[in-house]
């Protein structure tokens, strides 16, 4: 045994009829099995002697999770739900009474980040992955992996995107740093990753407004334009007076985009000084007029845009198909405060206002502006008065976005609106607007819609005409109301006019609806513990 | 029948899965929507319920878990897949607890009746085997097949003289043919062991880096274990136990567990690994007692798209008797008499460090040198991940590490592995050999089966 394994494996390699191997054959045995035999002997050897490797460098170890752990039957439910990620579609067409568990992930993990759980370590792989493929449950995935998701993320290359999302979903250091204010937060905010830093304004700016602002402010003028933007997008959560001077200095910014940012920032805080300088010159531009008894609107639209009003964040140039001076009075009205016209338009309210004709035909110019105003502002009486009552008809008002100012009322008064909007028009135009309705439905909406569809199917259609609303029902729909859909999917007498097998249809419809809800019921339950 | 209470946990019924599509159909069918009728046995033991399909008529579906064979299924559906989503979802429904699958106050339906009891009759009926086989024709048989094999041997020891008189280097991707071919012929000879070490052959070649080395031990080892056969009588008993069985020839269970010592114990069940070769799905499941500290490995078979009949779940101990198969070095063992339902298992079991490890395969070796891992248990280890595919599980004390066999490296399992650990000292359980460490299980505390899915797409 004093020949080394390669020897012997470029004596098998060039072929013992070209190379003696070396090796003593025992009487009477051919050659190639006595360098078998010395080959066998060399491998056992050298298996059997093994010895362990040098370990590299360790992983740091993870930062702990102070948050509590998944109650069992929840953690089973989040194996399932990751482990269907990549099934529907592949199982040939989905049963009655099986839901689209992808479809339910997002809203898992909300409700389980609503608890405030961990999530389980053997699942962050999966979780991961998961939110690889789908960049919308990011946030929602990164916040239940938590610093663990985090710290496995930064080990594998596959899942950079967890260390490059931002503010909600990167704890870590950041987290650690906690408040504004603090050395550690000082020391995050001067030398950390643009996420660390973004995740420290994010939660600072919750904490403490004032100390987020001082941060910002101490480095303003050193950051990259595109920082800047970032940064200053931050602000809008949680902006006050106090936040006027910083933005009124940013309206003077090197770049544009910064520039337009900060005037539209302080065109939402009703009180600064850019929102009076707006209210002037909207004053000048529109009117109350009396002709003979009646008052109406006049508008007079900008003649220049000036220096000011473009420092104010007036964009000059319209885009193409456009008129500018048209142009230049949208934009003056919707940064203007919405509280200037019930002194302009002598003591009305919104409701009032918007009534009043409009001379020349600029009436869908400012009806327009004002939406944006509204919805900026978040004013939910000039949102409620532009949305006019749920049950007019809604033809001929192309300039309202009816989705956009339901956002600015309250959850519930939205509720009633698409209720109601849904009672008189049915379903075909009802997508968006429930896109806007707060989850789970409240009542009277959860009701209405059920209302609709029932009439759909009497109606004689098939339910796939309705396959937006009904996947939207299936994860927005109160799981209470699945007792009364329960019974619709009982019904079976086949209407006059209905189409052929649409009652089956209809079946097994309301069948896959009433599978969700109850597994959204059941879903919810495990996840209270 | 798990460590709550009589309920089995959720994954221990996705265990029973034969494959991953039926995984996620059943756990779509885990709700309650689409169940009538569905109640569990007092103090466990079987589960029905109706399940409403596309068609008019509901599913019946009855699983029997109370059984010394493992739990048995039967479903009126049309699927080929045993056992069925609609099995699997019942089960997964069960696992929730009461309110979901709740224990019925009466007997179960007629239709769940009738099979529940036909079945127990099968398996008293079917317990030993009176008639005496006819020993001569038995051994007459076995005697032949022994000659038929020696030829196979023979033939192979040709096929190797040549491959090696001609080199290595010369056997370019023309051979495969011939490869596959003896193969076949090994097949005839009616030695499956020899079979698929040639098939191996085959694929080692042209495999990249050092192949030429990795190629000559195989064929080394397929050499030894040729001129073992051929030599049988003069071998040491147990050692050609070894030869037999890896050559192919396997005892019979039955026989085996009606003729040897049983060993009893409390089984802890460390891991269960399924392989798929298309044509049969091979279980494995590991095994340590508590009392003997000895490794078990219980092997099970299903055709294509069923699952093996025994399904053990991960971290529960099984007060059994086990009767190991002969060899120099006994580890596959066949599941006598239980003695108790499986209860829960306190914590993790005692290991070693890596150096405990390769020696214990090293000191395996010496008794079945044809061994390409054996079984073992690392304690505080920390995993240290490479993406690149070069992980280690570092001993938490001192500097030396188990490299993890590159196989292996884009299984989620590994990543599930580091997710536990988080960078702290972990229990692993796995099969250490002369290509790595093969993680198969930890504890997390809980135990925890590692995923043997692959990562990525």
């Amino acid at each position: 045994m004093n020949t080394t394994w390669d020897e012997l494996v470029s004596a098998a390699l060039l072929g013992t009829e070209r190379r003696t191997p070396p090796v003593r054959p025992r009487e009477g045995q051919d050659v190639t099995a006595a360098l078998l035999d010395a080959a066998a002997l060399h491998t056992v050897r050298r298996r059997a002697g093994l010895v362990p490797a040098a370990a590299r460098a360790r992983p740091e170890p993870a930062p702990a999770d102070p948050r509590p752990a998944l109650p069992p039957a929840a953690r089973r439910r989040l194996a399932l739900l990751l482990a269907d990620r990549s099934g529907s579609g592949s199982g040939g067409g989905r049963r009655i009474g099986a839901p689209d568990l992808t479809e339910l992930l997002p809203q898992w993990l909300a409700t389980a980040n609503g608890h405030g759980y961990q999530a389980p370590a053997d699942l962050l792989p999966a979780l991961l992955e998961a939110a690889r493929a789908r960049t919308d449950l990011r946030p929602a995935a990164l916040a239940l992996g938590g610093p663990r998701a985090r710290w496995l993320a930064g080990l594998n290359p596959q899942w950079k995107y967890a260390l490059r999302a931002g503010s909600a979903t990167a704890p870590g250091r950041a987290a650690a740093a906690g408040r504004a204010g603090t050395d550690e937060a000082r020391q995050v905010w001067e030398e950390g990753l643009f996420a660390e830093r973004v995740a420290l304004l994010g939660s600072a700016r919750r904490h403490d407004p004032a100390a987020a602002r001082e941060l910002l402010t101490s480095t303003w003028q050193t950051e990259r334009a595109e920082d800047r933007l970032m940064f200053l997008d931050s602000l809008r959560e949680g902006l006050s007076p106090g936040d006027e001077p910083f933005l009124e200095r940013a309206l003077a910014d090197r770049s544009r985009n910064v520039r337009s940012t900060a005037a539209e920032l302080l065109a939402a805080l009703p009180h600064s000084a850019l929102a009076r300088r707006m209210a002037e010159r909207a004053r000048t531009c529109v009117a109350l007029e009396r002709t003979g008894g009646a008052a109406r609107i006049a508008v007079e639209a900008p003649h220049e845009c000036d220096k000011g009003m473009q420092r104010d964040g007036v964009v000059a140039t319209p885009p193409s198909g456009r008129g500018e001076r048209s142009w230049w009075l949208s934009q003056v009205v919707e940064a203007a405060p919405l509280a200037m016209w019930r002194e302009r338009f002598g003591g009305r309210g919104a409701e009032a206002v918007v009534t009043l004709p409009v001379a020349d035909g600029w009436q869908p110019e400012l009806h327009a502006a004002w939406c944006r105003a509204a919805v900026r502002q978040r004013d939910a009486e000039w949102s409620r008065a532009l949305l006019g009552p749920a049950t007019a008809p809604q033809e001929g008002s192309s300039w309202r976005d009816p989705a956009k100012l339901l956002s600015a009322l309250p959850p519930r008064e939205r509720a009633e609106w698409v209720a109601e909007f849904i009672a008189a028009h049915g379903l075909s135009e009802a997508f968006r607007l429930l896109g806007v309705c707060e989850v789970p439905w409240a009542e009277p909406l959860g009701t209405a819609l059920v209302d609709a569809l029932d009439i759909a199917r009497d109606a004689g259609s098939y339910p796939w005409s309705f396959s937006g609303v009904m996947g939207l029902a299936e994860r927005c729909l109160d799981p209470a109301q699945a007792d009364r859909l329960e019974m619709l999917t009982a019904l079976s007498d086949e209407p006059p006019s209905a189409s052929p097998g649409a009652v089956a249809y209809w079946a097994e419809a309301f069948g896959r609806l009433v599978g969700t809800l109850r597994l959204r019921a059941v879903m919810a339950a495990e996840l209270a513990g | 029948m798990n460590p709550q209470g009589e309920r089995w946990t959720g994954d221990q019924v996705l265990a029973l899965a034969p494959d991953d599509p039926s995984r996620k159909a059943g756990g779509r069918l885990a709700v309650p929507g689409p169940w009538s009728g569905a109640g569990a046995r007092t103090g466990g033991g079987a589960v029905w319920g109706e399940c409403a399909g596309s068609g008019g008529t509901p599913y019946r579906t009855v699983v029997d878990l109370d059984s010394a064979e493992g739990p048995g299924f039967h479903c009126s559906c049309p699927s080929r897949k045993f056992p069925c989503k609609h099995a699997l979802g019942l089960l997964l429904l069960w696992s929730a607890g009461e309110e979901s699958v709740p224990v019925a106050d009466g007997p179960p339906p007629d239709w769940a009746g009738q099979w529940l009891d036909r079945r127990r009759q099968r398996a008293e009926s079917a317990a030993p085997p009176s008639a005496p086989p006819d020993a001569d024709a038995a051994r007459g048989r076995a005697e032949r097949r022994v000659r038929r094999i020696a030829s196979g041997a023979r033939e192979l020891e040709q096929r190797l003289g040549d491959l090696l008189r001609g080199g290595l280097a010369a056997a370019d991707g023309s051979e495969y043919g011939p490869w596959d071919e003896t193969a076949a012929r090994m097949v005839d000879a009616q030695a499956p062991g020899l079979a698929s070490r040639v098939r191996e052959l085959a694929s080692v070649r042209g495999s990249g880096g050092d192949w030429a080395s990795r190629l000559l031990a195989e064929c080394a080892l397929l050499h030894t274990l040729n001129q073992g056969f051929l030599r049988l009588d003069g071998l040491p008993g147990p050692l050609a136990a070894t030869v037999r069985t890896r050559v192919g020839i396997t005892a019979d269970s039955a026989s085996l567990l009606a003729s040897a010592t049983p060993v009893r114990d409390h089984w802890l069940v460390l891991a269960q690994s399924d392989g798929d070769d298309g044509r049969l799905i091979t279980r494995r499941i590991w095994l340590r007692g508590r009392r003997t500290g000895r490794m078990a490995l219980l092997l099970s078979y299903g055709a294509a798209g069923r699952a093996p009949e025994l399904s053990l779940p991960t971290g529960l101990s099984l007060d059994a008797d086990l009767a190991y198969y002969p060899s120099a070095r006994p580890l596959r063992a066949a599941l006598g008499t239980r003695h108790a339902a499986p209860g829960p298992s306190p914590g993790p079991p005692p290991g070693g460090d890596a150096g405990r490890a390769l020696a214990a395969y090293g000191e395996a070796l010496r008794d079945d040198p044809w061994l390409d891992a054996w079984p073992v248990l690392l304690e505080s280890v920390v995993p240290i991940p490479d993406p690149e595919g070069g992980w280690q599980l570092a001993d938490a004390q001192g500097d030396s590490a188990l490299p993890v066999d590159p196989r292996h490296r884009d299984r989620t399992g590994l990543w599930q592995l580091a997710a536990i650990s988080g960078g702290r000292p972990v229990t692993v359980f796995g099969e250490c050999g002369h290509r790595g460490f093969t993680p198969l299980s930890t504890w997390a505390p809980e135990p925890v089966l590692l995923s043997p899915g692959l990562s990525g797409i």
